[in-house]
């Protein structure tokens, strides 16, 4: 069975097709990435994946379970976890007093009223693994606004992995890194790799062709491909498409 | 953790040397002969106790409720209430406000929780304004007229009607209140509060379920109105449709305004900055608005997070950005 299955998606917003009958699947450990060019649909499609947007038609179905009416932090909850390009809860709080919060959200209920979080050891200890499993361990006890822009990727990740998930949905985690950072997240992609279903929507090619299982390729709201990166790489309508000219030159 | 940046930081002092002050007030009352000082000052300390209130939601939850001022009425009409059908037990009059309270704040909240923004702000007026008008209506109970109350709550040996032990009754109120918000900020609940302030979108993807939360902290921030609402209540012995009255839900956001939003102390030092203008200013002139409406337009522009923002700037301590605020996704 399919990690996830998302069956004939569909999103209207007014005259506009934004989501054309997606379908797509995430087995368990796959790592699936979902390129595309700007205006593709990219946003529209990840936003109904986490909740955020209710499709017009078609069905999720996350291990079994149809999500598609489910609440954002009830699917978070079940263990889909999406990371954002650019947020940070508290910019005040060290990276690794974030990454708790995260933690926090999956250790019952928040009802509690008076002893301070920051001094809970349970969610520290869920808080430490996530943070060395993102490489951001020596920068833990820093402030998470004074992060570099790299960092802040690898806290939200972290962020992310503290929620003990199942299936990452990872919004552009390379989007704005400089040569060195990106080489240093798709290291860190490649740990998580096998451990976790990833949905990894990325506009950075060579993170992608490094690795991706398969690839789907959205145009204009439809997937007009979905194949290992060697035969996308080969697919003509893909090429003139999205890959053309970068295709065309090589 | 924070304890060490606290003793050193003027915040603390300021809200330390705030608190002493305010403590001493019937001392000097009754040195000077001027009882009237206390009458005056156990006002500003309803009022901060209300503003502490309603900042718990519009400093640490980005909730602005304009209409906080109803949780005042119920408290007031509860005492009003009961005392007019000759229930004196104050603990009578703390269960039927709180539980009305309880019981409004969520049925309200629940409402409200579905907006955010300036629709929000909208619709906790209009509730305010609903209990307004149904106040007015009961005819029974004085009408627009309001209704007066014989005599302070009843809570046998602590003598209300002695304006000193009512003042200090209201103050250690105050002062336990603070000490629970100090806690409660840095709880669970307060981070998962401060978490929807900084990026709600967030926090309800990490797997919080936010309205929840919001519910309970607006309830919490309703019950706190409630029980300043009472002992405005017993400390004029007079209920009013006016308590509800939207000026006094602006009031309240004003104190906060003045004194910093998001800083524990703040609305304390807001209510009594507000209330004390207001004194001192109509005792000149009776057009003392025109001076108190530039005078807090400045205050605001000048210290941004009112005047604790300014003490915590001075500190450099990041203490006084607990309630901060933070990036937005996307």
């Amino acid at each position: 069975m399919s990690l996830l299955q998302v069956s004939g998606l569909v999103k209207r917003f007014g005259g506009l097709v934004a989501t054309d009958g997606v379908s797509l699947s995430v087995e368990p450990g796959e790592l699936h990435a979902v390129i595309g060019p700007n205006g593709a649909g990219k946003t529209t499609l990840i936003n109904q994946l986490s909740g955020e947007l209710t499709p017009d038609a078609g069905t999720i179905v996350f291990e079994g379970r149809d999500i598609t009416a489910l609440r954002v932090h009830k699917r978070a909850l079940a263990g889909f976890s999406r990371s954002y390009q650019i947020t940070s809860v508290f910019p005040e709080f060290t990276a690794l007093q974030n990454v708790m919060l995260a933690a926090q959200a999956h250790a019952g209920h928040s009802f509690r009223f008076w002893g301070p979080m920051s001094a809970e050891s349970a969610l520290i200890a869920v808080a430490r693994v996530a943070i060395e499993q993102t490489g951001l361990a020596e920068r833990a006890s820093v402030e998470a606004a004074a992060l570099a822009h790299g960092e802040h990727r690898q806290r939200e990740i972290a962020m992310t992995l503290a929620t003990q998930p199942k299936l990452l949905l990872l919004d552009e985690p390379m989007a704005g890194m400089g040569q060195h950072e990106s080489e240093a997240m798709i290291a860190l992609l490649l740990g998580l790799k096998g451990r976790y279903g990833i949905i990894l929507v990325e506009h950075d090619m060579d993170a992608v062709f490094a690795l991706a299982d398969r690839i789907s390729v959205l145009d204009y709201g439809r997937v007009i491909a979905c194949d290992t990166p060697a035969a996308i790489r080969e697919n003509a309508e893909v090429r003139e498409a999205y890959l053309g000219d970068e295709a065309a030159s090589a | 953790m924070v304890d060490d940046a606290l003793l050193r930081s003027p915040q603390m002092w300021a809200a330390a040397v705030l608190l002493c002050v305010l403590g001493l007030v019937p001392v000097y009352a009754h040195a000077f002969e001027q009882p009237f000082y206390i009458t005056l000052v156990t006002r500003v300390l309803i009022f901060a106790i209300a503003a502490l209130g309603l900042n718990l939601i519009l400093g640490y939850g980005a909730m602005v409720s304009f209409g906080h001022a109803l949780y005042i009425g119920i408290g007031a009409y509860a005492v009003g209430i009961l005392s007019f059908h000759g229930v004196t037990s104050g603990w009578a009059h703390l269960g039927a406000g709180l539980a009305v309270g309880a019981v409004a704040a969520t049925i309200v909240g629940w409402v409200c929780l579905r907006t955010s923004g300036i629709a929000f702000i909208m619709i906790t007026l209009a509730f305010a304004q609903m209990f307004y008008f149904l106040a007015v209506s009961l005819r029974l109970y004085g009408g627009d007229d309001g209704l007066t109350i014989p005599a302070r709550s009843d809570f046998g040996w602590v003598n209300l009607a002695d304006s000193t032990v009512f003042y200090y009754v209201i103050f250690a109120v105050l002062v336990l209140f603070l000490f629970a918000f100090h806690r409660m900020v840095d709880s669970r609940f307060g981070m998962v509060l401060r978490g929807c302030k900084a990026n709600e979108r967030r926090m309800a993807a990490l797997g919080f379920p936010i309205v929840r939360y919001k519910l309970v902290a607006y309830v919490i921030s309703a019950l706190i109105c409630v029980i300043a609402g009472m002992m405005l209540a017993n400390l004029i012995r007079f209920a009013s449709p006016s308590f509800m009255q939207w000026q006094a839900s602006g009031d309240l956001i004003v104190m906060i305004m003045l004194g910093g939003v998001g800083t524990l102390i703040g609305p304390v030092a807001g209510a009594t900055g507000l209330l004390l203008l207001e004194e001192v200013l109509s005792g000149w002139t009776q057009h003392w608005m025109v001076i108190l409406g530039p005078l807090i337009v400045l205050i605001v522009i000048v210290s941004n997070r009112g005047i604790f923002g300014v003490l915590a700037a001075l500190g450099g301590s990041g203490v006084a950005g607990r309630g901060g605020t933070g990036g937005r996704a996307q």
